[in-house]
């Protein structure tokens, strides 16, 4: 570890909050339908969107008719992307010539896109063309993000309104976030990306002859546009197969920075959105304080293990002061590798600068556990907002029942109806992950010696959890030694995919239906405060508690197991 | 329900033409007016003819150039295209190893190399970037003590006094950014073209 190393993380951190600020009075504004910085422009625009889709933006939904809007449109979404894959040989800027992608990667795909998840069992560079690319996945990017911040922002309202039978309209949240929060911050980081270098032509490839005379056919394509809104949409999902690592979509520190700071700095700007849209800032610095803590203690811990180095290797006569180095880029180095793989599963973003299969056990095992809570530290854009709501939930619900009082959130009792919502949702999770996982490992054709596992012992059975964690997760990082193309993965984590969204979701919109439907009370004298020191700290406790008691016999089993045995020189 | 579709279909297709159609394309006809060199790849060109991309790095093999990390990246066996064989610094597919840190085949192939690097006249640790494959393959980097072991090789397959390569290497070092942004490395690619530049003696 190195001052330099701090001193970048720290920055990138700091830049990430000083933007946030402002960012999140903006969300809050353009959401609520004000008149904002780009309203000259973009209303005209949005106001025609409605007359063409026959939207009246005054028109609220109850949370029933929300969520079948939002279901729908993912339905579709989700129909036209894979149409789109199937018939990309019939389709224009194909300039690589590919053949249609296999029903079952496409299904994949698919469902990658549409739940913000962007696991990628294709390899952009030669199984998509420019057509799906751009208009296929770019725009999933857009849309998946703006449906999870529409979604936040409905339970957000859930909790000022009292007595309401409403909590918004999918149409409108979802256009306008896409209009005025993903569109033109897409623009900007786009921009800057193509001045530090990452590429943006129609071409598909160039080819070389190299000093030494041999042919070098280098891909290409419009990567900036692309790699914009990969980040800032918590997407992740890379033009080419090395995603961030990739020197065209990531070519120096300037652009790393960049592209971390992108990935972070929505879901930071939602939590301080939560803060003005409840008219109390410390309700969401209290949440953002739980969030950094766990992101921080991630950082440290990755940088360190990463650091040391690989005991076996350094054995064999390799200097240890670079670090664990296999599958890393020298211009990115160990603290701007550590603060992006921690980002981007705190996260759901899932691109990454190295691969994260060849870490060491502890450092795989941040972004795994990172994932296994759900990615709420920060969370997804929108997705983390209503992730840590539904833990905060469950906190209050805790605290309540040792002191013995009905438990309240902002104002909100909250009741038997209201928990079982919160615990359907968190079960989901657990019975997505272990089960997916499980019936994996016990899969002969999955872990045999010609099975689809890139490693064997136990880091064989962590890339098989952390695909599911990933996957439920919405995250889409990957050990990427698993063969996922194959129809066995393709489709448990497709389905994976599909839980870990809609099947959290739906009770999540429930539970803002049942809570905007309450009476607003006045906090009184025993109302648990869910602000300050004392909530941050039960918000851990839970967390921690909560997790381990679900995942930490298959941690055991794979990442912490392997530590050890790399320690005594073992290998597989 | 059925209420929902018209916003529905009509939405993602307005959708499509603003975020899938006009944006990337204004970026990209932005891009090429302003900065059509790197929007085009950063290639590099010598003669008129394209050696390569100032980002990707290569597969150099010779004694004579400084050699890149060691790349992972593969391609589908001509033979029978559902095996794939080793295709270094491919940069038609990008990709890693992905071996863990327990891994006997990453254990295997690192002794190999270090062993070359010893057979070579090295002695000491070897730094770690030369014996490991990058996350892209295509790392057009190497640290700076990797490249400075590799002067005396190149030197005398140059013929060239190795102090005279060492003030090139030097040269081509590229340290962190006002101190504190980056880490401190060598491109390769730029390093040996700097060398093949150097005025014959």
């Amino acid at each position: 570890m190195s001052i330099a190393g701090w001193l970048q993380i720290i920055l990138v951190l700091a830049l990430v909050v000083v933007a946030a600020v402002p960012l999140g009075g903006y969300i809050v504004r353009v959401l609520a339908g004000e008149h904002n910085l780009l309203s000259p422009v973009l209303a005209p625009v949005e106001r025609g969107f409605y007359r063409a889709a026959g939207v009246d933006e005054r028109k609220e939904h109850g949370w029933l008719a929300y969520t079948m809007a939002m279901l729908i449109f993912s339905l579709f979404h989700l129909l036209v992307l894979y149409a789109m894959q199937r018939l990309q040989n019939y389709l224009p800027l194909d300039p690589k010539g590919f053949d249609p992608v296999a029903p079952d990667l496409a299904f994949n795909t698919s469902m990658s896109f549409v739940t913000n998840t962007n696991w990628q069992n294709y390899a952009g560079e030669t199984t998509l063309t420019h057509f799906v690319q751009m208009l296929g996945l770019t725009v999933h990017n857009f849309l998946s993000p703006a449906v999870g911040l529409a979604m936040a922002v409905a339970l957000a309202r859930a909790f000022i309104r009292s007595e309401a039978r409403t909590i918004g309209n999918f149409w409108v949240d979802m256009t306008r976030a896409t209009l005025y929060v993903m569109l033109p911050l897409a623009v900007i980081v786009a921009v800057a990306l193509v001045v530090l270098g990452v590429p943006q032509t129609l071409l598909g490839s160039v080819e070389a002859t190299t000093l030494e005379g041999a042919k070098q056919v280098i891909s290409l394509g419009p990567i900036a546009s692309q790699e914009a809104i990969k980040e800032l949409g918590t997407n992740g999902g890379g033009f080419l197969n090395a995603n961030s690592a990739h020197p065209f979509e990531n070519p120096n520190a300037w652009s790393n920075m960049l592209e971390i700071w992108a990935l972070l700095v929505i879901p930071v700007a939602t939590i301080f959105a939560f803060g003005r849209m409840v008219g109390d800032a410390r309700q969401g610095l209290s949440l953002l304080w739980t969030m950094a803590i766990v992101l921080i203690v991630g950082i440290v811990a990755i940088y360190a293990a990463e650091s040391y180095g690989n005991p076996i290797l350094t054995a064999l006569g390799v200097d240890p002061s670079l670090g664990n180095f296999e599958g890393k880029e020298v211009r990115f180095g160990q603290a701007m590798t550590a603060l992006f793989a921690t980002a981007t599963t705190g996260t759901s973003t899932g691109a990454v600068n190295a691969m994260h299969d060849s870490l060491t056990p502890l450092g795989g095992l941040v972004p795994m556990f990172n994932m296994l809570l759900g990615c709420i530290t920060p969370g997804g854009v929108g997705s983390g907002l209503y992730g840590i709501i539904v833990v905060a939930l469950l906190s209050v619900f805790v605290a309540g029942l040792m002191v013995g009082r009905t438990p309240e959130y902002l104002g909100k009792k909250i009741e038997a109806r209201e928990m079982k919502f919160v615990m359907f949702a968190l079960l989901i999770y657990a019975v997505n992950v272990l089960g997916f996982a499980a019936a994996s490992a016990i899969a002969p054709f999955v872990v045999g010696d010609s099975g689809y596992l890139g490693n064997k012992g136990p880091h064989g059975l962590s890339e098989i959890i952390y695909a599911f964690a990933s996957t439920n997760g919405n995250n889409g990082s990957a050990f990427a030694g698993l063969n996922g193309n194959n129809l066995w993965f393709n489709t448990t984590l497709a389905f994976a995919m599909f839980l870990g969204r809609f099947g959290y979701v739906v009770p999540v919109l429930a539970l803002a239906g049942s809570l905007a439907a309450k009476k607003k009370v006045a906090p009184s004298a025993g109302t648990f405060p869910t602000t300050g020191p004392h909530f941050v700290g039960l918000l851990l406790g839970v967390i921690i508690i909560l997790y381990l008691l679900q995942y930490f016999p298959a941690l055991a089993l794979g990442p912490v197991v392997e530590h050890f045995l790399m320690l005594n020189g073992k290998s597989f | 329900m059925v209420q929902h579709f018209r916003p529905a279909i009509v939405l993602i297709v307005l959708m499509t033409l603003l975020t899938g159609v006009l944006y990337p394309f204004a970026i990209t006809g932005f891009a090429n007016v302003v900065f059509p060199h790197r929007a085009g790849g950063s290639m590099i060109l010598r003669d008129g003819n394209v050696i390569g991309s100032a980002l990707i790095g290569q597969n150099f093999t010779s004694d004579k150039y400084f050699h890149g990390r060691p790349s992972a990246t593969n391609t589908p066996d001509p033979n029978d295209p559902t095996k794939n064989v080793d295709a270094p610094y491919n940069a038609a597919n990008s990709g890693a190893s992905n071996y863990g840190a327990t891994s006997q085949a990453l254990i295997d192939r690192v002794k190999a190399d270090v062993e070359s690097w010893h057979k070579a006249g090295i002695a000491g640790p070897i730094p770690a970037d030369a014996v490991t494959t990058s996350a892209s393959g295509l790392d057009p980097d190497i640290s700076p003590a990797n490249a400075l072991l590799q002067v005396a090789r190149v030197a005398k397959a140059r013929n060239l006094p190795e102090d005279k390569v060492r003030a090139v290497v030097t040269a081509a070092i590229e340290g962190r950014a006002l101190g504190v942004i980056g880490e401190p490395r060598v491109n390769v690619l730029e390093l040996n073209l700097a060398l093949d530049a150097l005025p014959a003696t």
